[in-house]
């Protein structure tokens, strides 16, 4: 039989199996009475993937792709947007920033100034009162300084007389006065 | 091996292809043209699956698509770019009549790998019909856009005047040959990758005969591993060059001359 020979043979040969095949009448792709058959369901086939693609399926994936081109668009361009708000927003914050030191510097001359008026103020008065109590206190003095002067004439002239009166003398008022106002003088 | 084999081997490379009725399993005659066969089957299969993909697989139109989604996206991404790459921006017209041969014939291509399953596109008489489809939407859309002048297309008016005539005969036969290679490579290479798998499908059994089974059935197991893998590149690739090369004559139709 055939059979035999091509079990070796036909793992490599192709020819073999068409050989073979046409033993059975032919390869099934040259029957040409299937052709009408498989003709007609494949132009229905055809016909209906056709029908789907175009009505349905083209229509729907390229508004998907467009949908999706459209939102990736504006999603990128909302994204500018925002970036530039967010850029606007650093500038506002760094003017505030800056105005707000300044604020604060300005306050804090403000403050320096006034505390440093009351501080200056209160400075004069203090050295007008120190003054006026010195003055006082010097007045106080002299009026010490002089009444030690007369207490020291009284005594002075009492013990002179005393001493006077002692030695056995007469006291001379006029003269015991005027020897001790010149002691106590010079 | 040979008495071994002889005995218990039977080769059925062709066995795959066979077209019957889907009601009594009988081959159908000519006439019976409206009776469903296991290739309308596996075309109607095909069909469905498209439909699933396509179809069902866009109804969430979700902006953020999900794995079907994707693949219905990727699909008609591939082609149409394909379409505008080659054929240019005035091609697209023709887009959805191109997207849907390469769907019919990536899925039957795919599809016919399933085990027992029916391939349609092995048939001459379907890669026939689309190539034969093709060619002659093509060349009517030639003269229809360009009149006369697509005879431009043979007319290579780079060459040498001495030459030209010459070179025109050589345009026109390699012009009608093409239908006849666009289709017989399609069903062809469908044809023998499913036919090598069975021949290597008869070896396998040989261990439940004969001892040489030992060395020839795992060596058997193989090759139908690595002739499957080897199919499904196929069955991908010649999808593609058919639908690529529809392109490119799509391209000569709108835009002849060299």
């Amino acid at each position: 039989m055939a059979n035999e020979t091509h079990a070796v043979e036909a793992a490599a040969a192709v020819a073999g199996h068409a050989a073979e095949a046409a033993e059975k009448g032919g390869m099934p792709q040259l029957d040409f009475s299937t052709f009408p058959n498989q003709i007609f369901w494949l132009l229905l086939a055809l016909g209906a993937i056709y029908w789907l693609l175009k009505n349905i399926a083209i229509p729907r994936i390229a508004g998907i792709l467009a949908d999706r081109a459209g939102t990736i668009t504006g999603d990128l361009e909302a994204a500018e947007q925002y970036k530039l708000k967010a850029k606007d927003a650093e500038a506002a914050y760094a003017k505030a920033l800056a105005d707000a030191r300044a604020q604060a510097q300005k306050i804090i001359a403000e403050a320096r100034a006034a505390i440093q008026k009351d501080l200056d103020a209160a400075t004069a008065k203090a050295d007008a009162d120190i003054a006026a109590r010195v003055a006082q206190s010097e007045v106080k003095i002299a009026e010490i300084r002089a009444g030690a002067l007369e207490a020291v004439q009284i005594v002075a002239t009492e013990t002179a007389t005393a001493i006077v009166t002692a030695l056995g003398g007469k006291a001379d008022m006029g003269a015991v006065n005027a020897a001790v106002g010149q002691r106590v003088k010079g | 091996m040979a008495e071994e084999a002889g005995t218990g081997l039977v080769f059925h490379p062709m066995e795959p292809f066979k077209i019957h009725s889907m009601f009594d399993g009988e081959p159908i005659r000519w006439f019976e043209f409206f009776v469903p066969t296991n290739a309308t089957l596996w075309m109607a299969i095909g069909v469905v699956m498209i439909a699933l993909l396509m179809v069902v697989g866009t109804l969430r139109r979700a902006l953020v698509p999900g794995r079907i989604q994707s693949l219905a996206e990727l699909a008609y991404g591939f082609v149409h770019k394909m379409v505008e790459d080659v054929a240019g921006k005035d091609g697209l017209v023709y887009f959805p009549y191109i997207f849907t041969m390469f769907l019919f014939i990536l899925f039957s291509n795919f599809l016919g790998l399933i085990p027992m399953a029916f391939t349609p596109t092995s048939h001459i008489a379907v890669t026939g019909v689309m190539a034969l489809g093709v060619f002659i939407g093509v060349t009517a859309l030639g003269f229809m856009k360009h009149g006369s002048h697509f005879l431009n297309l043979f007319w290579v008016s780079a060459a040498p005047l001495p030459l030209r005539p010459i070179l025109a005969v050589i345009e026109v036969i390699s012009y009608f040959v093409r239908p006849v290679s666009h289709s017989i490579r399609l069903a062809g290479n469908m044809m023998a990758g499913h036919a090598v798998i069975e021949v290597f499908a008869a070896f396998a059994p040989v261990i439940l005969i004969s001892f040489v089974g030992v060395v020839v059935t795992p060596l058997a197991l193989l090759a139908i591993v690595g002739m499957y893998a080897l199919e499904i590149l196929v069955a991908f690739v010649q999808a593609y060059v058919f639908t690529i090369l529809t392109c490119v004559y799509l391209k000569d139709a709108l835009h002849p001359g060299h």
